[in-house]
């Protein structure tokens, strides 16, 4: 309960700052952005983070799941590893790699560009869920998987009716992380020509204002808040209701 | 039914968990898998429904070799209960119960009404449990449960293995004669895999008992106990072999069918005489529709005042029924201190009374020849 006083506490504060910085008007020898400036960024900021965890999901569920499988458990070290190295690289390095790399890829360019920034978030926001759908999925109850098997379960069907709902919850957790570590990363994403509230931020960067830096800075914080709260109460509404049961004694 | 052909498992390791077994499990017959850990029961059970695959030799199922078979269409039609039960967490009872059902595209009615009708059969109530989650169970209901599930579309076949091996031993000896009387019902052809050999001689019709991944006698619990084939059965089944003979015993092949009742209105001197005359120092007391009611021991009806039976009763409330275990009756006879037991149909009609020595008679007769009645 308490916890929940401070989130909103701090939501009204960042709102509060967004409102301030927007509605004074001239910041030393600058103008401050308007509304329907902040809005358009907002909006560019979230369609990157969205594109970003959306492949981050895509890619590392599966690929979370896969190094579970009997066979492949001897890559897991280097697929988590791998993982775990795409996030140790500070996250400037990559977006600006990225941009530099000469070559196309399916369908766009590498450059200067939104896509650019989106592939970069992506492969920071990767780990997380990639880590804990290798968590959740390895940590699944051997005894379960042998009863499904024993009744004449499929693989297929294991994975859909067993094993994915069981390790939801952990999964949804690595999303959720995935994501606020995103919003914030997305800051970056003007320096390789993404927009996104980061333009908001550098500009006040650059030009040494204080106000300017709050305006892009406040919003960006909002945004991972509130999307971490509707996360996690996705996280516990998709929870088996079985599962949140303490187990009785005896 | 289950016939098995010099069925082989060597692992990748070299390892040898199941050389050359061939022995054959009819239809209706609960077959014990028995042996010390390692002998290769829970192995050779795996090989059934293939959850292990086959080294070398044949399993034939209804005479098709099961490897010619679909694996999960094999498994469907094979009942499944694993000692850690495995129920799904994230499902109801209902839900787990109806997951063979499910497979197999059966109509949602048709699912709900076999999973009550398990849920009755399990003897847990329907209404009440088929909406709980396996968590708000207790270690038995869970065990219930698994049965349930793996009865779930009626498989002719059903393995087990150790089903009850995580029960404490009180609830454990309740789940077995439960089971006993479902499959009375069901008549199902069932592996039972257990290391216990009491469990082995209380459930099997027939035991297979291994070594080293070797059969070493298939046999009738009364044969394997009474004829064991070699030194290490003999060690295996042990020294007390008499004793464990109690639980292959009903009341009924015991008990004393004709016997001297004494009524509620007779006078006490009567009864005495009766009973010096025909030796006996207790006799069961019945009213006037034969219902037993209790016993008069002739302490009670030497001296005193006591007119008649009826002022001299002792109420007992320890009594038995025709299809009790031996071993239950004798422990009923030892706590309760008396040296007869009566035996009672369902409406507590006097049927019978279980002496002593006619148990003592009837071990000692089984241990002399065999067990050959």
């Amino acid at each position: 309960m308490r916890r929940w006083i401070v989130l909103v506490i701090l939501l009204i504060v960042l709102v509060g700052l967004t409102v301030w910085t927007t509605s004074v008007g001239d910041i030393g020898i600058f103008h401050a952005f308007t509304y329907a400036d902040i809005f358009t960024h907002t909006k560019d900021h979230l369609i990157m983070v969205f594109w970003a965890v959306l492949i981050a999901v895509i890619v590392g569920v599966p690929l979370g799941t896969l190094v579970t499988r009997p066979g492949f458990n001897r890559i897991s070290p280097l697929v988590l590893g791998g993982a775990n190295i795409g996030q140790s690289i500070p996250s400037l390095a990559i977006i600006a790699i990225m941009a530099t790399l000469p070559f196309s890829l399916f369908f766009f360019d590498f450059g200067f560009n939104r896509e650019t920034a989106i592939v970069a978030l992506f492969i920071y926001g990767l780990l997380p869920i990639v880590r804990n759908s290798y968590a959740s999925m390895s940590n699944i109850d051997p005894a379960l998987i042998e009863s499904a098997r024993g009744m004449g379960m499929t693989r297929w069907q294991i994975i859909r009716k067993i094993e994915l709902p069981l390790a939801m919850p952990v999964i949804m957790t690595g999303i959720r992380v995935s994501t606020v570590i995103t919003v914030g990363t997305a800051e970056l994403a003007v320096l390789v020509g993404g927009k996104g509230l980061g333009t908001i931020t550098f500009t006040g960067v650059f030009a040494r204002e204080v106000l300017l830096i709050i305006q892009g800075a406040a919003p960006t914080a909002f945004l991972a808040v509130s999307l971490g709260i509707i996360l996690e109460s996705i996280e516990k509404w998709i929870t088996p209701r079985g599962m949140k049961i303490k187990v009785k004694n005896s | 039914m289950i016939k098995l052909e010099k069925v082989t498992k060597v692992y990748a390791d070299g390892t040898k968990a199941v050389d050359g077994m061939s022995f054959e499990v009819d239809q209706g017959e609960l077959c014990v898998f028995l042996g010390p850990s390692g002998c290769g029961k829970t192995t050779t059970m795996k090989m059934i429904n293939r959850l292990i695959p086959i080294t070398s030799g044949k399993i034939y199922i209804d005479g098709v070799d099961n490897t010619e078979m679909n694996a999960s269409e094999l498994r469907r039609n094979i009942g499944y209960a694993i000692q850690e039960i495995g129920l799904f967490t994230h499902m109801t009872v209902g839900q787990n119960i109806e997951t063979v059902p499910v497979l197999r595209g059966w109509s949602k009615s048709r699912r709900r009404e076999r999973a009550e009708e398990l849920l009755e059969l399990v003897r847990m109530k329907p209404s009440e449990f088929i909406d709980k989650y396996p968590n708000e169970l207790s270690g038995g209901q869970r065990q219930r449960v698994g049965v349930a599930r793996a009865l779930g579309a009626d498989p002719p076949i059903l393995l087990m293995d150790e089903p009850f091996g995580a029960i404490d031993p009180i609830n454990r000896v309740e789940l077995q004669s439960e089971f006993l009387k479902i499959q009375q019902k069901i008549k199902k052809t069932i592996i039972f895999v257990t290391h216990d050999i009491y469990e082995a001689i209380k459930m099997g019709d027939r035991i297979a008992l291994m070594k080293d991944g070797k059969l070493v006698q298939y046999d009738t619990p009364a044969n394997l106990l009474y004829r064991p084939k070699d030194e290490f059965v003999e060690g295996f089944v042990g020294a007390d072999r008499a004793l464990k003979g109690l639980q292959l015993l009903r009341v009924k092949e015991v008990m004393t069918g004709t016997y001297t009742t004494a009524k509620m209105g007779e006078k006490t001197e009567v009864v005495r005489e009766r009973m010096e005359k025909e030796g006996i120092d207790w006799l069961p007391v019945v009213d006037n529709s034969g219902r037993f009611t209790g016993g008069v021991s002739i302490s009670d009806l030497t001296g005193g005042r006591a007119k008649t039976v009826k002022d001299v009763i002792s109420p007992s409330e320890a009594t038995s029924d025709v299809n009790a275990v031996l071993n239950e009756a004798l422990s009923l006879m030892l706590s309760s201190g008396f040296k007869t037991l009566p035996i009672v149909d369902g409406n507590n009609r006097l049927e019978g009374i279980l002496t002593f020595d006619a148990i003592q008679e009837t071990l000692h007769e089984a241990v002399k020849t065999g067990g050959t009645k």
